[in-house]
């Protein structure tokens, strides 16, 4: 199976990820050679065979929903990459039209 | 013998004895850190002041007879973990500043039993290699000969260990990303099962796989710091809270009557080097003459595992990374909108592996490709864990080469991800099954350069892995 340039892009779009056009065409091959190895799996007789997603067996571990780490604002403020007035200072999210 | 190069067991009599300080001791690591890494690269950052400071605190406690377990100790933790106050960069830009606020459970662990930190260890972006050459600061060389790669992804904590700058280091292993640099740079590294070991505060990759570890110079070593590593953690819902074991005093039941299996998928693999076939099969002599039975076993779904994992890594890096925008912390990118300022951010903050692999895990995860990827994925994860669960019924472990083949030479196999993927063969069927599996050295090949053998136990059975180990380094 294998992806186009097209498909790329529309991946990275969808991913946050801005590439050159040269980084689309290597993504392209590399990804396409990638998938093609997968198919290796199409082998594999899969009918009725359940989902493994965690090994352990353990289930519903719940905790309290406790406020913790207030000591750390001072630190946490500090990794912001914009601060103004003491909080933490994003892009418009809406744009004006 | 200079104090840099002793191991854990060493430094603690020689410190407790007063034959050294741990000033003296953490200054010849310091030493050997500025005289080689120059060249090998296993750093990337090094917190000179902080770990003097803290040695002459270890020293203090020594004098007033109250030592911990790693009082005065010098160690080194891979980038892709969380330290206190210490830069944590993941070997990427986006975290080029980023100094985290807390210490991840198993380094605040270690830092409590009085281990000294020296600083943070280059490795491949957020683990995703196999030869860290994916590091945005650089590739590590390998001690032995700089002009081959240290392994990957933790190669810089091996290197680090293997080239004495550090008595242990602390590592994170997803696929192999312990075991494979330790085989290529002669120490010992272990992955523990899947849910022993705390992943709080590590840098998630993927999070169905990634474990926490130790790489050391000896077994005992190992099982020292595992006895402190491991454990639930309340901050880690998938740590199981069976009892921790006595791992140092498990190691002295030796071996004798174990059933050790050879499993035939590993030793015929098409590409295997006959030198390391060759090593991995005295070892097993070795571990005949000490009383184990050996058996020929076989695990049928081990050449589907490279697949599954490479599908199943993908997938939960991409939903794991996106985390790193650029907007609460790490490297923001200048931009008019908030598109751009997300897509530049992680243009400019990931290196091209990385960008890869949330490309492939954002095409498995997407509508009409779900089930024929990460569904299917995690179907044949369960037959390959199935595969050792079947098997542990028969014998108590398996051991095989850890990797295919010996060092490579930097840049080798960069421009192909799919070739290094393949690297992986050996190692990443225990991770997709979450069971144990350490690499000990096995020897050197005609070159000079480390070989190691691979044993692999039964889901939270490290103590029979570290046993095995143990008789190995013996001879």
């Amino acid at each position: 199976m294998s992806i186009t340039v097209e498909e790329v892009k529309k991946l990275a779009k969808l991913a946050r990820i801005a590439l050159t056009p040269e980084e689309e065409q290597r993504h392209a091959e590399t990804i396409s050679a990638v998938l093609d190895y997968m198919d290796v799996l199409n082998e594999v007789d899969t009918e009725n065979v359940e989902l493994t997603s965690q090994v352990t067996g353990l289930k519903n571990i719940v905790r309290l929903d406790e406020i913790r780490g207030k000591d750390s604002q001072k630190e946490l403020i500090e990794q912001m990459p914009l601060v103004k007035d003491g909080k933490l200072a994003v892009p418009a999210v809406f744009e004006e039209n | 013998m200079n104090l840099n190069e002793l191991t854990i067991r060493e430094a603690k009599d020689g410190l407790n004895k007063k034959d050294f300080t741990s000033v003296e001791l953490t200054a010849a690591c310091l030493d050997r850190i500025k005289k080689r890494d120059g060249e090998i690269n296993a750093f990337i950052t090094v917190c000179e002041d902080l770990a003097m400071k803290e040695a002459v605190r270890a020293d203090e406690t020594i004098e007033r007879g109250e030592a911990w377990p790693l009082t005065g100790i010098p160690f080194a933790v891979k980038d892709a973990i969380c330290t206190a106050g210490v830069r944590s960069t993941g070997a990427s830009k986006i975290l080029d500043n980023y100094v985290p606020p807390f210490d991840a459970t198993v380094i605040k662990k270690i830092r409590e039993q009085g281990a000294v930190l020296l600083g943070k260890n280059n490795c491949d972006a957020f683990g995703h290699g196999a030869s860290n050459e994916n590091s945005m600061y650089g590739p590590v060389r390998n001690p032995r000969n700089t002009k081959k790669v240290a392994g990957g992804s933790s190669g810089g904590s091996a290197a680090a260990v293997a080239d004495n700058m550090c008595i242990f280091a602390v590592a994170e292993d997803t696929g192999g990303s312990i075991r494979q640099p330790a085989s290529f740079c002669g120490v010992v590294g272990m992955r523990p099962s899947y849910g022993r070991n705390s992943r709080f505060g590590i840098m998630s990759m993927a999070s169905s796989l990634d474990t926490v570890g130790p790489i050391a110079k000896s077994v005992d070593d190992v099982a020292f710091l595992m006895e402190i590593m491991a454990g639930n953690d309340k901050m880690d819902a998938t740590t199981v809270s069976d009892a921790v074991p006595n791992y140092v005093e498990e190691l002295k039941k030796g071996v004798k009557g174990l059933k050790i299996g050879v499993p035939k998928e590993y030793f015929e693999l098409e590409g295997l080097n006959e030198e390391i076939k060759e090593l991995t099969y005295k070892k097993i002599d070795i571990l005949e003459k000490a009383g184990c039975k050996i058996k020929q076993v076989s695990l049928p779904y081990t050449k589907y595992a490279i697949a599954v994992y490479y599908i199943i890594v993908p997938s939960e890096d991409s939903s794991n990374l996106a985390r790193l925008d650029g907007i609460r912390y790490g490297l923001r990118a200048d931009a008019n909108n908030l598109f751009d300022i997300y897509a530049n951010s992680r243009a400019d903050g990931f290196p091209e592996e990385v960008k890869r692999r949330i490309l492939i895990g954002t095409y498995a995860l997407s509508s009409g490709y779900y089930d024929a990827y990460y569904k299917k994925a995690q179907k044949v994860r369960t037959l390959i864990k199935n595969d050792f669960d079947e098997i542990f019924k028969k014998v108590d472990a398996l051991i095989t080469p850890t990797s295919p083949f010996s060092p490579f030479d930097l840049g080798e196999k960069i421009d192909n991800p799919l070739a290094l993927y393949l690297a992986d063969i050996m190692v990443s069927p225990a991770a997709v099954a979450g069971v144990p599996a350490m690499s000990v050295p096995a020897g050197e090949n005609y070159s000079g350069l480390p070989i190691g053998a691979q044993i692999i136990g039964p889901r939270f059975r490290e103590d029979l892995v570290l046993r095995i180990g143990k008789e190995l380094e013996k001879n």
